[in-house]
Parts: structure tokens; C-alpha cells; sequence
């Protein structure tokens, strides 16, 4: 069944809540990443609101939830912003981003923040821990299993060869308990992840390793749930959502530059700019 | 155990067997290979558990990162392939979704040491106990013999930290006995002067102790009383073991078939210099790779064989005065 409007409406609202939480953590930060946090807000913000993720934020040791491994740590601040708006700790450890003690460390500690499923931060490994899970999960439960595991990689990150070690071995195991997303918003630290180590035909790479491949509009709700839908409903192998987002989504003024890659709002005109895009 | 006709047996078959009985006291032991299973000895715990096991292929970044994954979800995960590529080619991964992670993966390097011979240089990690003891949480275990190692791994099967066991290739007499005590992090005496004081404490660990228990033997025939410490668990160190052995003896030698950089012999040296500075000799690898042989040519040429120990003894004897 799809999302109701009013649902999609409320899914917008939290997500719009969320992208306040990420600008206002980094300019207190003074350092950090801006453009994937902000373009995955949208996914996170579905993950997390509309009921397609099991999770229990006051049990995060729960054994029935669902699993969610973030590859790319360094988009923490969407994690962390996101994790406080679904109630795993108070909105105002969100301040403490990056200092001397805090609970969320630059990129993500499961030692301090143990609601985490990993620490991450190195590229290119979450998706084997996530096949991992995925795989011990099939040997407890069999093809039963009513766990789903979800692993979000960043696009650049694909440049890494360990993540393609993993893809060939989910598609081996006919991994159908795991779904990836892929935060495709074509930039990395450098540049455009086509001029600086070409990507595509992307979905072919992933259909070729034997994966069920979607696209979808990783800022519209509606099609975001028809494409995790249809995920879930694969029995015979892992899913990959290529998500098309727009890096730095929600600032026009930063959108799309890859420059917004790894660093916050410091200047004040760039305050201003991040600030009144987002009504802040 | 001098005997010439000595029973001699790869240390990685005890890994393989001890990986079986410690599968079968712990449903959530389960065994990753990366194409190796033969010469890992992991196949036994395959032909057993073939729902427990898992083939990686050769993609050791993979191994160690799946296991991690597992062991997030209750597993107790047994990687292994040669040391050179676990927890050689994996470091990373090892430190960040291991033992940053906290996570109880064991990890068992066979083929290290120069011992594993004609295979040459690529294949004979040299560098592992470094760059596995310099990591948080890692505990470092390296047996000496194939029952030594048997028990290692049932012992490292019941912890709940990642361990790194190191596994020689080549046949090794075996030292040890079933009764012999093992305890992760207790360094045990395994060679006393019949009577007297020894002059010189040897601290040894994997395939050599054997080599050092014959030095020890020779030493003594001579006149030169030593002790002969297996120093099993490279880390967590026996501290109290290594201090007692320095003030008892004023002069050390450690024996390793590793680069003395970074070693076992720099961690007992570390240990002393904060404690109980006495001279210390150090018997490995002088910052060379290795070369294609005989295992027995390859010790000798590194000058990790029983002269190259006595002279150790010797020359630290003379600093002592």
C-alpha cells in the first residue's frame, strides 16, 4: 500500500526538521560534511517515519529489529540527527557533534553511541559487515527471517574494492534479506565521481553481479517507497536502490557543488545562506 | 623431545582440530575461508559444520568484514588464509570493523615465519605480531606446536575479544602434552637448570621454542645455566613472567621467527626498559624479506637456528659483566 498524503506531507515535514538538526549541528561543529547529510535526509527521514525500518529506539538492543549499517560514516550528522528525532537520545546531545566526550564522534563509534549497529568511517566495508548479518541472520532463521538489512553506501565510496568483494558474494548467497541504498549524487571529495573514476553503467555493474536493481528520485517519498516495496518483495536476490538525490539538497546555493562535500557553514554569508534556505 | 625421530606436525593442524572442538562446545562458532580450506586445516570444521562454514573466495578484505557482520549478530567467527593476506592485506579492516568494532572474530594466520620455505618471500609474513599487537583489544596468541595450538584456539573460542593466532606451515616437534598447562596471557617455564641459578633467562614463542629448549639443552651440557620461558600469548604479555625471569637471570635473549622490529622481542623489551632493564639480545628477522628454501636453510640463513641462539646467550653473558 502507498503512502496516504498526509503521510507523505508529515514524511516532508520531519525530513525539513532533520536538514535544521544537520545545518545547525555543523555550524556549532565548525567542521564535518554538508552535502551528503543533507541530500539523504530524505532517505533516512523514510527509513526511520514510515514504519518500513523495525526498530525500537528506547530497546536498540532489540534482536528483532531490523538492521541499518551506514557505510559512508562520514554523512554521521543525517545518522545522528535522525536517531534523536526517533528518540534513541535527547535533541540537545545534538550540539556535542565532533567536541572532546560527546556521543557522536566525528564518525560514527558504536563504543559511544551503542545504539549503533557499526562503526564506520573507513570506506568501502559496511556492506560486507552487512552481508555478514544478513548471512548469520539466514543460518539462525533460515529464509523465515523477518530481519531485513539495510546498508546505505555513498556513491564515491563504489571506487573501493572491498565493496565489490561483497557485492559478488551477496549475489552468490542470493542475498534477498538485504536491501543497499546508493547515494548516487555523482560527487566525491574531488569532483564528480564520473571525472574522477567513472561509475556507470552503474545498474548494470550491480545487475551483472546478480543484484535486482531499481532507480528512484531520492527526494520523493512516494517513489522512494515504491522501490523499497518492491525490494522487500524479491525472494531471490539482494536489492540495490540507486537513489538519484541532489547533493546538499534543501540549499539551493549549495546544491550540486562538490565543494560542499566535507566542510559545514563557517563564514557568516554562508550561515545566512544555509540558514534562510532552510527558514531557520 | 630431543630425539631425533621427535614427532613433528604443522602447527596449523591443530588449529584445524581445536576449531572443531570448539565448534562443538559453541553452536555460534562458524568458520570463513578465503580458498584456502586445505591448507588452512579449516576443512575439517567444514566436513563437520558444512552449515557453519562460509567460502569467501580470495577476498580477505571481505573475510574479515563479513565476519565482523556475523559476530554483530551473536557469531563467534574463525577467519583464516595465509598471515600474509589475514592480517596482512586486511589490516584495516581488521582494525576498524574488528577491533574498533569490539567485535569477537578470531582471526588465524597460518604459513607465517620463513619456515614456510620454497614458496619464497611473498608468502612468509614476517611483519604480522607488529602490526596485530600494536592494535587496541587484539590479543595475540602463538603457539608453539600443534597441541599448543589446538588449545589456543578452544581458549580463544571462549573470550570475547578479537585474537589473532599465528600458525607456522611446516611440520614442528611436538613439545607439549595434553596435561601441558595453557592459559591466554600466562607465560609458562619450560626449561629450569637442574640445579643452580640460570645466567640467562631465553623468552621464546611459536615454532622456535623448540630450537630454544635445544640451545638451552646444549648451553647447559657446557656448563651455562639458562631458563627457557614459552611465552605463548604475545599480548596481553605476562608482565609479572618477564620481570620475574629479568631479576632472577640479569640477562635476556627472545627467539622469534618475525622481523625484530616490532616483535614479540620488542614487546618483552618494552616490558624491561619500564621494569627491569637488563641487556637483551634479540634472535629474528634483521629487517630482510625472505627468500624460496628449505625451511631448515631459511632459519639458518636469518640466523634464527640453535648456534645463532647460543651465541645470543654468549654475547649477552658478556654484557651482563
Amino acid at each position: 500500500m502507498s503512502l496516504t498524503d498526509a503521510k507523505v506531507r508529515e514524511l516532508e515535514t520531519k525530513a525539513h526538521d532533520i536538514r535544521v538538526s544537520i545545518i545547525e549541528m555543523l555550524i556549532e561543529a565548525k567542521s564535518g560534511h554538508t552535502a551528503g547529510p543533507l541530500d539523504m535526509a530524505d532517505i533516512f527521514t523514510y527509513l526511520y517515519f514510515s514504519g518500513a525500518m523495525k526498530y525500537d529506539s528506547k530497546r536498540p538492543d532489540w534482536l528483532e529489529r531490523d538492521r541499518l549499517v551506514l557505510s559512508n560514516g562520514h554523512i554521521a550528522p543525517v545518522l545522528y540527527a535522525t536517531m534523536a528525532h526517533a528518540g534513541y537520545f535527547p535533541m540537545d546531545k545534538l550540539a556535542t557533534l565532533r567536541k572532546f566526550g560527546s556521543i557522536l564522534q566525528g564518525h560514527p563509534h558504536r563504543e559511544w553511541l551503542p545504539a549503533l549497529e557499526t562503526s564506520s568511517g573507513p570506506l568501502g566495508c559496511g556492506l560486507s559487515q552487512a552481508v555478514g548479518m544478513a548471512i548469520a541472520d539466514r543460518m539462525d532463521h533460515g529464509a523465515v527471517s523477518s530481519k531485513q538489512i539495510f546498508c546505505l553506501l555513498g556513491d564515491g565510496e563504489l571506487d573501493e574494492g572491498n565493496n565489490w568483494e561483497a557485492i559478488m558474494l551477496a549475489g552468490k548467497e542470493r542475498l534477498h534479506n538485504l536491501t543497499v541504498v546508493v547515494d548516487r549524487n555523482c560527487i566525491q571529495i574531488d569532483g564528480f565521481t564520473e571525472d574522477i573514476m567513472p561509475l556507470e553503467p552503474l545498474g548494470d555493474k550491480w545487475r551483472a553481479f546478480g543484484w535486482h536493481v531499481q532507480e528512484c528520485d531520492g527526494h520523493n517519498f512516494l517513489d522512494i517507497d515504491r522501490a523499497f516495496g518492491e525490494a522487500r518483495a524479491i525472494f531471490d536476490k539482494p536489492s540495490v536502490i540507486l537513489a538519484r538525490t541532489i547533493a546538499s539538497k534543501g540549499i539551493p546555493a549549495f546544491e550540486r557543488k562538490f565543494e560542499w562535500h566535507g566542510k559545514p557553514p563557517t563564514t557568516p554569508e554562508e550561515i545566512a545562506t544555509a540558514r534562510e534556505a532552510l527558514h531557520m | 623431545m630431543f630425539d631425533k625421530d621427535v614427532e613433528q606436525v604443522p602447527i596449523r593442524k591443530g588449529f584445524g582440530e581445536g576449531l572443531v572442538v570448539a565448534a562443538e562446545a559453541d553452536m555460534n562458532v562458524v568458520g570463513l575461508c578465503a580458498d584456502l580450506t586445505e591448507s588452512t586445516q579449516m576443512y575439517l570444521f567444514k566436513e563437520k559444520f558444512p552449515t557453519r562454514f562460509l567460502e569467501i573466495g580470495i577476498a580477505e578484505q571481505n573475510l574479515a568484514a563479513v565476519a565482523s557482520g556475523m559476530a554483530a549478530m551473536g557469531k563467534v567467527p574463525f577467519i583464516t588464509s595465509y598471515a600474509m593476506f589475514s592480517p596482512g592485506r586486511n589490516w584495516e579492516q581488521i582494525r576498524t570493523t574488528i577491533a574498533y568494532n569490539y567485535r569477537p572474530v578470531k582471526i588465524a594466520g597460518s604459513h607465517a615465519g620463513v619456515s614456510v620455505g620454497p614458496d619464497g618471500g611473498t608468502h612468509q609474513a614476517i611483519e604480522d605480531i607488529a602490526i596485530t599487537r600494536v592494535m587496541p583489544r587484539m590479543v595475540v596468541l602463538s603457539p608453539c606446536d600443534a597441541i599448543e595450538a589446538r588449545k589456543a584456539i578452544v581458549a580463544a573460542a571462549k573470550t570475547t575479544t578479537p585474537v589473532y593466532i599465528r600458525l607456522a606451515r611446516d611440520k614442528t616437534p611436538i613439545i607439549t602434552s595434553d596435561q601441558t598447562p595453557f592459559t591466554i596471557g600466562k607465560a609458562e617455564v619450560y626449561f629450569a637448570p637442574k640445579e643452580g641459578k640460570a645466567v640467562v633467562g631465553i623468552v621464546a614463542t611459536g615454532a622456535l621454542l623448540h630450537k630454544a629448549l635445544s640451545a638451552a639443552q646444549e648451553l647447559e651440557n657446557e656448563g651455562v645455566a639458562v631458563k627457557v620461558v614459552n611465552l605463548a600469548t604475545i599480548k596481553p604479555l605476562d608482565e609479572q613472567a618477564i620481570w620475574t625471569l629479568a631479576q632472577e637471570t640479569g640477562a635476556i635473549v627472545t627467539v622469534e621467527e618475525h622481523q625484530i622490529a616490532g616483535g614479540m622481542g620488542s614487546a618483552v623489551a618494552e616490558c624491561l626498559a619500564q621494569h627491569a632493564p637488563v641487556p637483551v639480545e634479540f634472535i629474528g628477522v634483521r629487517d630482510q624479506f625472505g627468500q624460496s628454501g628449505t625451511p631448515a636453510e631459511l632459519i639458518e640463513h636469518y640466523g634464527m637456528g640453535v648456534s645463532h641462539i647460543k651465541a645470543a646467550v654468549e654475547k649477552v653473558l658478556l654484557r651482563k659483566r
